[in-house]
């Protein structure tokens, strides 16, 4: 899970990283009072969880509380690469004297983290790395050991920053490890004019399997995707895509490669949607109500291969189903493995209309995919 | 021979009389495994009654190495004390850790495999369905009754795609098929397995499966180009998959432009691996391979394309 910049300053701070003065509102008028608070002059930036703000618009420099509530009233609301602007941050300037960048970032190929720091900071640092990929340092961290002033030291000097960054790398440190972070992102961090040094700007991430020992930073509601809200109620694992040939299977490898066969045979998949290991008839029946519940979704294929999973447990939660939701779409399900033939015994006795069974996953892919191409547009 | 398992392998459980333990230490021992003893501290000294074998249960996995001469351990404990456990197992001496577990957080993987490397302990894992060595011994929760030994050997993210592949190979027979796992840091790499299989004698040909997310695919093809000269048949998912998505495993997620299917398959193509574009006509090349290299070289692309065509066929008949 990704922080917003506000978040990723509150921790920072919390772990004395010297961040600008700032606070954070989704009303024009309270920007007006908090950049009166600031002292008038503030920057006024999009809180949303993508690059490329400043491009879009979605910062902007206030030069008293007047204008800090207009610009609020600009960004609020603004749409920045599909990711709608519900709060602001107004944050005091400071007078930037060098832009420096440092991150600690997981390494899946080593199974550790790098350090990755460079005296060439600011918005370019893609682009410094793509052309000089000598200005950028990248140092593997010792996981056990971790990083204390020496190793802090070792990368400022690989990177050509000054000796006042050192203490910014070891608390740095502190925020991934104290918060299982997989990101810990300054960018810029900046020695201002006077000769501070301050982390301007930040990106955290956190890894999603450590949420039961932490304490908040809760999982935040997917309230943009009603049926993903839905499915995530249910503990299942959807995601929502574009198509229209509703996809449902057991285990994530599977279910992506059911997702790449429907491609294949020229239909787009409408979603992925993981039941798992051992997955009981119930949430094979929660699965197939969300899925056919999806108005983009022409077609449904049910794509099980029973290692672990029962197959007559998945078929009799399909049959649940249909009595349940009613369905107005054609299912195609192709069971394997596990209890396969008592699974299909079950849904060959309940002979319904709309549902129809393959042999093989190939098959039954393109036997959905054409339903769904075939199928009438609703309305 | 096979890789890492065999019928000589004694077998712990960490975690074996939980729910899932339990299930899954009745089906090992149902497949052959040599389940020696559990681990839980606080049930030391109980045996479990597995239908006609009864099962010691040990305060630490010292001991059971100590009473049992074990050299494997499955670890089934919940995701916050995983650490803990194969931290113990690595301290004791175990020589494979197969952690199935998933949801573990991943700063308590890259500390787990760390330690597992200075102390000389394999870890495979985590959130993986462990390994299968047919007709010998199954280390985690593959279904052990959909194929028979043989001279394939498999590595792969994916569990359902492992077992996808060895139902559709199941009458040429695997030699070892490993599920490495789809977290983001895992301890055994799809490179490790390479590097076993090649010098595994009951191994002719393999199969690597491999998904979304990371370098590993990447690395296993320059790993194959340079090492590698027993035949290897590739299999990528995720090619619709939507950038910055995580789809199921934790670590099956494209970011930006790294990580993508298609990177992958051409990585491996590039060092004359042969990439199924379905898990069905991944097993057809499989046995285009097998059967090409019986006869002469040329041969081998006309089975290959006749594979495919079969394949064809197959789904229209569905």
């Amino acid at each position: 899970m990704d922080l917003y910049e506000h978040q990723a300053r509150e921790l920072f701070e919390e772990h004395g990283i010297v961040v600008p003065r700032a606070e954070v509102t989704d009303s024009p008028e309270r920007a007006r009072e908090i950049a009166r608070a600031l002292g008038g002059r503030v920057v006024v930036k999009a809180q949303v969880k993508t690059g490329g703000r400043g491009k879009a618009g979605g910062v902007r420099l206030a030069a008293d509380p007047a204008e800090a509530e207009q610009a609020a009233r600009r960004i609020l609301g603004m749409d920045i690469k599909g990711h709608t602007v519900g709060t602001v941050m107004l944050a005091e300037p400071c007078d930037i004297g060098r832009e420096f960048y440092v991150s600690y970032v997981l390494d899946r190929a080593s199974g550790g983290f790098l350090a990755i720091a460079s005296a060439e900071g600011g918005t370019e640092i893609e682009e410094v790395a793509a052309r000089r990929p000598e200005a950028v340092a990248r140092i593997p961290v010792d996981p056990v050991a971790g990083v204390h002033t020496a190793t802090a030291v070792r990368i400022a000097d690989a990177a050509g920053l000054p000796p006042q960054t050192v203490d910014t790398l070891v608390r740095l440190w502190k925020v991934l490890v104290r918060e299982d972070a997989l990101l810990v992102e300054v960018n810029p961090l900046v020695r201002t004019v006077e000769g501070r040094i301050v982390a301007l700007d930040g990106k955290v991430t956190l890894d999603d399997n450590a949420r039961f020992r932490r304490s908040r930073w809760g999982d935040e509601k997917p309230a943009s995707d009603s049926l993903e809200a839905r499915a995530g109620a249910k503990g299942l694992n959807y995601v929502k895509l574009d198509g229209e040939v509703g996809v449902i299977g057991n285990g994530a490898g599977l279910v992506m490669s059911t997702l790449d066969v429907v491609a294949g045979c020229g239909a787009r998949p409408a979603n992925f949607l993981d039941i798992g290991g051992g997955a009981s008839a119930r949430v094979m029946a929660d699965g197939l109500s969300v899925v056919l519940s999806d108005p983009d979704v022409k077609s449904v294929l049910v794509n099980v291969f029973g290692g672990i999973t029962a197959c007559d447990a998945v078929a009799d939660g399909i049959v649940r189903a249909l009595d349940e939701v009613r369905p107005t779409k054609p299912l195609v399900v192709r069971l394997d493995g596990n209890n396969a033939a008592r699974g299909r015994a079950l849904l060959d006795a309940r002979a319904h209309p709309l549902v129809e069974q393959a042999t093989t996953m190939d098959g039954a892919a393109r036997r959905a995919a054409r339903l769904a191409t075939a199928a009438p547009t609703a309305g | 021979m096979a890789i890492y398992l065999t019928k000589e392998s004694k077998v712990l459980v960490q975690g074996m009389t939980g729910t899932e333990g339990m299930k899954h230490t009745r089906r090992m021992l149902a497949a052959g495994t040599d389940v020696v003893g559990g681990v839980n501290p606080r049930k030391a000294g109980r045996t479990v009654d597995f239908d006609d074998r009864a099962v010691p249960v040990f305060g630490s996995v010292r001991e059971g190495i100590e009473s049992t001469g074990a050299d494997v351990t499955v670890v089934f404990v919940p995701p916050a004390f995983a650490k803990a456990a194969v931290t113990e197992a690595s301290d004791a001496g175990i020589g494979l850790a197969v952690v199935i577990t998933e949801g573990i957080p991943v700063h308590d993987s890259v500390a787990f495999t760390a330690h597992a490397r200075t102390r000389g302990t394999r870890v495979v894992g985590p959130n993986c369905p462990g390994l299968i060595t047919p007709g010998q011994s199954n280390a985690g929760i593959i279904p052990p009754d959909i194929t028979k030994p043989g001279r394939i050997g498999l590595v792969s993210k994916s569990g359902t795609l492992t077992y996808q592949l060895m139902y559709e190979l199941r009458d040429t027979g695997f030699s070892t098929c490993v599920g490495i796992g789809g977290d983001p840091v895992v301890g055994t790499s799809h490179v490790d397995c390479l590097a076993a299989f090649q010098d595994d004698p009951d191994t002719e040909l393999i199969v690597l499966i491999g998904e979304i997310g990371g370098d590993a695919e990447e690395r296993a093809a320059a790993y194959i180009r340079e090492h590698v000269t027993k035949p290897v048949v590739g299999y990528i998912a995720g090619f619709t998959a939507p950038e910055g998505r995580t789809m199921g495993h934790a670590g099956a997620i494209v970011s930006g432009s790294s990580g993508t299917a298609r990177a992958k398959q051409e990585a491996l193509e590039a060092a004359g691996v042969r990439v199924g574009s379905t898990p069905t006509e991944t097993a057809r090349h499989v046995l285009a391979v097998l059967d090409g290299a019986a006869q002469d070289g040329a041969a081998q692309d006309g089975a290959a394309q006749d594979g495919a065509q079969d394949a064809t066929q197959d789904g229209a008949r569905a």
